[in-house]
């Protein structure tokens, strides 16, 4: 490997950037991270500095250098500035901000102007060189686990300023790992091996809520994360598979709701059936996929646009019915009081404790939706790879085509609309039970809303785009809840820098990329190479 | 013997206006039929409505006897009969040999392969090519594409809308001549076509279309020496 001899400019500017994040930051105490205070990178200082290793990319000649040193320049800098507008915001003016903090900005200004005149170079390699499986499988491992560190490491911080930092990092640091092509790399091992990273994936997933000692909070949201990200993996069969785009699609999951909460024998219920959980599910499952079908029928003829209305409709119907009909959904209030599960003398709403750490009763929900999950990533992936799944990319790229090549269009896109229902409506029955509760107002057009942009956020027709997605759409408000009111205009900032940026969605899959990337050269490093890979890690 | 398909006062209506009126032609096995007339004399639409894209408002088509005019658009193309649709739709971000693929999408028997091979054998350019997506092809080699993704049904009746559409004469003339091979395999061809002088100069018969009528029928060469047609079509005057 050859080196280089780093410009003046770039040595400059990643000394001013150690000194500065080894410096104060504010002039006035209790911002957190004892910013005040100098020697040790406190507080969100400590990103900065770890992107500066990014300036090592000045020496090292390694393809597709330029764009990955730009990427870590601007990621401290960003750093530095988001902790300046926070400094000000809570200091009251400029004067709250201390030199260190000065110094940095000037030394990521300095790294950011070196990094651009560096020479464009080689593209990273499109694949790593073959090495021993032990090794590949250990690079896999290593992957999950880093992820599962990110999560936990992100989660853990409390002050929105240093998470959103953190977000900073994380972004930069992963656009730079894709210049250098470590995600396209990790891709094709994924692929390479597709059993041996799902079962990485759910341990990683399982090894989740013994990160959290004992703690509830993060476990709940991960219980709603859960069942979102089922029905997102279900609403992706009829999206991102079939092509059709469904507004409507969270009556599916509140049809599936009502049926687990009315046969669960809640104490505020119309219905005084206790059904076991298992069959449960698979009823939640059927009903709403008969729905789905009822739905379907009339209207799977319409196109696009159309569709899409009355799909919209068929979400505002059934909140209303579900409001106003009381003797069977008890209207407004819903059915409260939902009972923890009990499977077999297990009770779900106790705490347990196993491996020496106490896991809450959300934790055995969390489970059971893994185990949701795995199936239907089962059912999408299955789907994905067969006759089935070709024919709908046909659909989805011209329908008058793909009847002319003898598929039975409507048949197939019933098919889509009845599947995800399934998975919808079978989420919905756990969910019944992790929120104790089913109203009306749980269902509205927001969710629906909410449900498509986790889809297309993560990534259209891949299951870690869908599961990335629904975390993100549920992380974010969590994390971003010091903003209040701003919470839901940074979101919907988020949404827009993604989709302008990134608009096949984080976890692309091939076919999406070429659709959306048509200009794009061949072989563009990328997460290409995740179609319909298992998931990675805690995200479910 | 009965014709392979028949096609008897075959009427079709957009709303309130008549596409179709009254349309009645055979088309015999091994035989090549052209529809040829102007824009909007109902060629394209006669054509939809025999591959079940487009209902008939009246009269019968039957396919060996058996009615098919009720049929769905994917039923018909497991009777045997392939339709290359006006504008070639294709997959456009599909890879031609995905393409392919869809076009035997009805097939389960074990002979897909060798009729990729086929198709490659017929078009050598979409050989080199198979692994780009249909999009970037050029529109000769779209049209290829088309007729090749047609083929792989192995249809017993191949219907061709408008298949020199945008393309340079050179570029015609090697699908006419592709076309003119099929021919001679005995593949059974309906063909609708502006371009008459290519389509006659193939066709066993042919019928002129005006305004949704047949005005005239005749074999191929009769039609290209008739006065009316030369006048119309063929530019003379």
């Amino acid at each position: 490997m050859r080196l280089h001899r780093p410009p003046p400019v770039a040595v400059a500017g990643a000394v001013a950037l150690v000194v500065g994040c080894l410096s104060p930051w504010a002039t006035f105490a209790g911002f957190p991270g004892k910013m005040s205070l100098g020697g040790f990178p406190g507080g969100a200082r400590l990103f900065c500095l770890l992107l500066v290793a990014g300036a090592v990319l000045f020496v090292v000649d390694v393809g597709g250098r330029r764009r990955a040193a730009l990427a870590t320049a601007i990621g401290a800098t960003a750093v530095v500035v988001v902790n300046l507008v926070a400094l000000v915001d809570q200091g009251g003016d400029i004067g709250s901000v201390s030199w260190g903090a000065w110094l940095a900005l000037a030394g990521g200004g300095a790294l950011v102007a070196a990094a651009w005149r560096l020479p464009s170079g080689h593209p990273p390699p499109e694949e790593w060189r073959r090495r021993p499986a032990a090794i590949e499988v250990a690079v896999l491992a290593t992957g999950l686990l880093a992820l599962l560190g990110a999560v936990v490491w992100g989660l853990e911080i409390e002050e929105s300023s240093r998470f959103v930092s953190f977000l900073v990092f994380l972004t930069f640091s992963a656009v730079a790992l894709h210049h250098l092509g470590l995600f396209s790399g990790l891709g094709v091992l994924f692929n390479r091996y597709p059993r041996i990273a799902m079962l990485l994936g759910a341990a990683v997933a399982v090894a989740f809520p013994f990160t959290q000692q004992g703690n509830a909070y993060w476990i709940r949201v991960f219980a709603s994360i859960g069942v979102f990200a089922v029905a997102a993996i279900g609403l992706n069969v009829v999206v991102g598979l079939a092509g059709l785009l469904d507004l409507g699609y969270v009556a599916f999951f509140g049809v599936g709701a009502y049926v687990g909460a009315l046969l669960a024998n809640a104490s505020l219920t119309t219905v005084h059936v206790h059904l076991p959980f298992l069959l449960v599910v698979l009823l939640g499952g059927c009903v709403a996929a008969v729905f789905g079908l009822v739905i379907g029928l009339p209207t799977l003829r319409l196109r696009g646009d159309y569709l899409a209305i009355v799909t919209l409709g068929f979400g505002e119907i059934f909140r209303i019915t579900a409001n106003n009909w009381d003797g069977l959904t008890r209207g407004p209030n819903g059915i409260s009081g939902v009972p923890d599960l009990a499977v077999g003398g297990f009770d779900f709403g106790a705490s347990h404790s196993l491996l020496g750490v106490t896991l809450p009763g959300f934790a055995n929900y969390y489970f059971v939706e893994l185990v949701l999950i795995a199936g239907a990533i089962v059912v999408f992936t299955r789907l994905n790879d067969s006759r089935i799944g070709r024919a709908w990319v046909a659909i989805r790229e011209d329908e008058v085509a793909a009847a002319a090549s003898g598929i039975d269009t409507i048949r197939l896109k019933l098919l889509a609309f009845a599947i995800g229902a399934f998975l919808a409506g079978a989420a919905g029955t756990v969910n019944a039970h992790v929120t104790t509760q089913v109203s009306p107002d749980s269902y509205t057009f927001l969710e629906s809303i909410l449900l498509v942009a986790a889809v297309v956020l993560g990534g259209m027709g891949t299951v870690p785009g869908a599961l990335l997605g629904s975390t993100a759409l549920f992380v974010l408000p969590e994390k971003l809840r010091s903003f209040q009111d701003m919470r839901l205009l940074l979101f919907g900032a988020a949404l827009i820098l993604v989709m302008r940026f990134r608009p096949e969605g984080l976890v692309p899959s091939r076919r999406r990329r070429r659709e959306l990337r048509e200009e794009a050269p061949e072989g563009v490093p990328g997460l290409a190479g995740a179609t319909g890979a298992p998931p990675g890690g805690p995200v479910s | 013997m009965a014709a392979l398909l028949e096609v008897r006062d075959l009427h079709v209506a957009y709303g309130q206006i008549d596409a179709v009126r009254g349309v009645s032609f055979d088309v015999d096995a091994g035989q090549v039929v052209a529809l040829i007339g102007s824009n909007g004399a109902g060629k394209t639409t006669t054509l939809r409505t025999l591959s079940g894209l487009q209902r008939a408002s009246g009269g019968e088509v039957r396919l060996d006897g058996d009615r098919i005019d009720r049929l769905a658009a994917h039923e018909i193309v497991a009777r045997g009969v392939a339709h290359a649709p006006e504008g070639r739709r294709l997959f456009p971000r599909m890879t031609i040999r995905e393409n392919l693929d869809l076009g035997a999408y009805r097939r389960r028997d074990s002979e897909v392969e060798a009729d990729v091979a086929m198709v490659y054998d017929l078009f050598p350019i979409l050989a080199e090519r198979r692994a780009q997506a249909a999009g970037t092809l050029s529109g000769g080699e779209q049209q290829m594409l088309a007729i090749g993704r047609a083929l792989m049904s192995r249809p017993r009746l191949l219907m061709l809308d408008e298949p020199s559409m945008g393309l340079s004469p050179l570029v015609m003339r090697t699908i006419f001549s592709t076309l003119s091979e099929l021919k001679t395999r005995g593949t059974t061809l309906l063909l609708v076509e502006q371009n008459a002088q290519a389509a006659l100069g193939l066709a066993d018969s042919g019928h002129v279309l005006e305004t949704g009528r047949i005005v005239l029928s005749g074999t191929g060469a009769d039609l290209l020496r008739d006065e009316g047609v030369r006048k119309a079509y063929l530019g003379e005057d």
